[in-house]
């Protein structure tokens, strides 16, 4: 069956993808990448941080310009709320890079997207962070995210787009998987 | 490949460490049936003349077919015969054995995919009180202590130890990272009727978009058993089999599991389910509906609301654990530039960048079917082709060489 079929353009560059995966396999040192923040403390529970120099391929690299990033509590915590819980960044952090892999996954897939669109909801028992139960987590007990995704495709191939970008997502790796974290002062 | 070399009047030898089917002698477990029904095991020339073609063979019936093939070709075969190093030499290969040395224009790699159990790092991390196995040790149940077990690792072996160990009367604990589900019998046939019938089998390895990722997908979740039953994540819950995310991290006694659990199950079903599409497809078109059962799909993969994410070993009662976490090839005697930064060796379907060597038997070699013994008979074919043009050129190029 002859159809015309204009092309899927999902705005992901997928040849440039695929020829990073080509050379970085030849290659895998280029492969090293270090991501990088800087925090500073405004003023009671408000933080600024910034984000603009990250290293990879080799060499030092740098953000077009620098994105800063509010992070406060929120008023009923006695806070005033200048900026995003962190745990909510994370949120976004998680958010971004699953429908980021969406998009990508759909453009290696010829799936051409109409919209995406994400909610997230994540438990907390705060009697973790306060102190009050030691039994209590002081993390989230568990992520939940909902997408609606209106695409070109059947709802079971949307279904393995969403279970790829999870599979490829880095964030929800990091949130899945334990990760050594060292903190030192300096 | 002895068969289609003596067919080429190609003079050989077949180098055993042990005997004829050695390691389904030593180096499997009691209640192990093959999982290819007793037809699928075609042999150039041989196949299954029983009365049971859907059935499974035993360890000892598959050791059995091993060894009357064997005789019935005739094959050239020095048993306890370990081969000790491979080097190049000349235009040929020199090769050490514990039984004198050899010299060869031509060598081919046949000691297979499965030659040593992997193990995580992880593994350095569990604690003394706590016995560890491997497939390879691993016999059958009664070895392990009372208490619970820790299966890590869900594919072909991890299912079908973890079924065999809950049901025992220890309670298992499965860690489930990427799997491959397939039912064993789909509309009225065998799961591996339907593959070889609809051609996925046959697929060639210069044929999938993506052939390293081809080769590394995990063993099909199947186990032979004379009721065809499938033993996939449901089953296993069923008997009381505790699901968890992959084997994340082992410290001071505790085990933390990922918490992607739900999303390998999701990714496990969803390829099933194109599996299924594909085999209704071709059902389809080559006249099959209404001769077997019609289509249908299997209850998602249940996942509990909120799966364990950690174990305390002591704590819950964990006396074992068994890693049942892949195999790679042995290949520490080929003292040959072959191999990539990964230390497989490279090759193109089983052709060897060194002239004159060849490889058998791994995982999607040349085709979807290389690592099951229905698919040596093809691939054996090809490069024996391959391999009697190499010696013919050679000769060519070469006309004072001697052998």
């Amino acid at each position: 069956m002859a159809t015309t079929k204009t092309p899927v353009d999902n705005g992901v560059n997928v040849q440039a993808l695929l020829g990073a995966r080509e050379a970085l396999r030849e290659a895998p040192e280029g492969a090293q990448f270090q991501w990088r923040a800087t925090c500073k403390w405004v003023y009671g529970t408000h933080s600024r941080t910034g984000i603009k120099r990250y290293f990879g391929l080799g060499q030092e690299q740098q953000h077009k310009t620098e994105f800063t990033f509010e992070t406060d509590h929120p008023e009923i915590f006695a806070s005033e709320d200048k900026g995003a819980t962190p745990v909510e960044l994370v949120l976004a952090g998680l958010a971004g890079c699953l429908t980021a892999g969406v998009a990508a996954v759909a453009q290696m897939r010829d799936i051409q997207l109409r919209s995406v669109s994400a909610t997230l909801e994540a438990g907390m028992d705060i009697q973790g962070i306060l102190g009050i139960d030691s039994d209590v987590r002081t993390g989230f007990d568990g992520i939940k995210v909902t997408y609606q995704i209106d695409a070109d495709a059947t709802p079971d191939e949307i279904e393995a787009l969403v279970a790829q970008s999870q599979k490829r997502s880095a964030v929800y790796d990091i949130i899945t998987n334990p990760t050594n974290v060292t903190v030192e002062v300096v | 490949m002895s068969r289609c070399l003596t067919d080429r009047s190609i003079d050989h030898v077949v180098l055993e460490r042990g005997e004829v089917a050695n390691s389904w002698k030593t180096e499997r477990w009691d209640s192990l049936r093959l999982l290819t029904p007793n037809w699928q095991s075609r042999l150039p020339g041989f196949g299954y003349e029983g009365d049971d073609p859907d059935g499974f063979r035993t360890m000892p019936e598959t050791i059995d077919f091993l060894e009357r093939y064997a005789g019935v070709i005739s094959a050239p075969v020095r048993t306890h015969t370990q081969v000790t190093s491979v080097r190049s030499r000349g235009e040929g290969y020199e090769i050490a054995t514990s039984q004198g040395d050899w010299r060869s224009r031509t060598v081919v790699l046949a000691s297979g995919a499965c030659n040593i159990p992997l193990v995580p790092t992880v593994a350095e991390a569990v604690p003394r009180s706590v016995a560890t196995l491997t497939p390879f040790s691993y016999r059958n149940p009664t070895q392990l202590e009372a208490g619970g077990v820790l299966v890590v690792g869900a594919s072909a072996t991890g299912t079908q130890i973890a079924e065999e160990i809950q049901r025992s009367g220890r309670p298992v604990t499965l860690a489930v990272g990427e799997h491959v589900r397939v039912p064993r019998v789909y509309r009225g046939r065998d799961i591996k009727w339907w593959m070889d019938a609809a051609g996925v089998l046959d697929e060639r390895y210069d044929q999938v978009d993506d052939i390293v990722r081809a080769r590394n997908v995990p063993s099909l979740q199947l186990a032979g058993s004379s009721e065809r039953r499938t033993v996939d994540l449901n089953a296993l819950t069923r008997i009381g089999v505790q699901l968890v995310g992959r084997l994340a991290r082992l410290q001071n006694g505790k085990a933390q599991f990922s918490g992607s659990l739900r999303n390998h199950c999701a990714l496990a079903d969803l390829k099933m389910n194109r599996l299924l599409d594909r085999i209704d497809q071709w059902a389809a078109e080559n006249g099959f509906d209404g001769k077997v059962d019609p289509p249908h799909r299997f209850e998602p993969t249940e996942v509990e609301a909120s799966p364990p994410l950690g174990l305390d070993l002591a704590r819950d009662g964990i006396r074992t654990i068994l890693w049942a976490t892949g195999f790679r090839p042995d290949t520490s005697w080929l003292h040959v530039p072959v191999f990539d930064r990964k230390g497989r060796v490279r090759h193109d379907g089983g052709v060897v960048e060194a002239s004159g060597m060849y490889l058998m038997g791994l995982p999607f070699l040349r085709r979807r079917k290389s690592s099951l013994i229905d698919g040596a008979a093809d691939d054996a074919r090809d490069l024996s082709a391959h391999l009697a043009s190499y010696l013919d050129h050679q000769t060519c190029r070469s006309p004072g060489a001697t052998h």
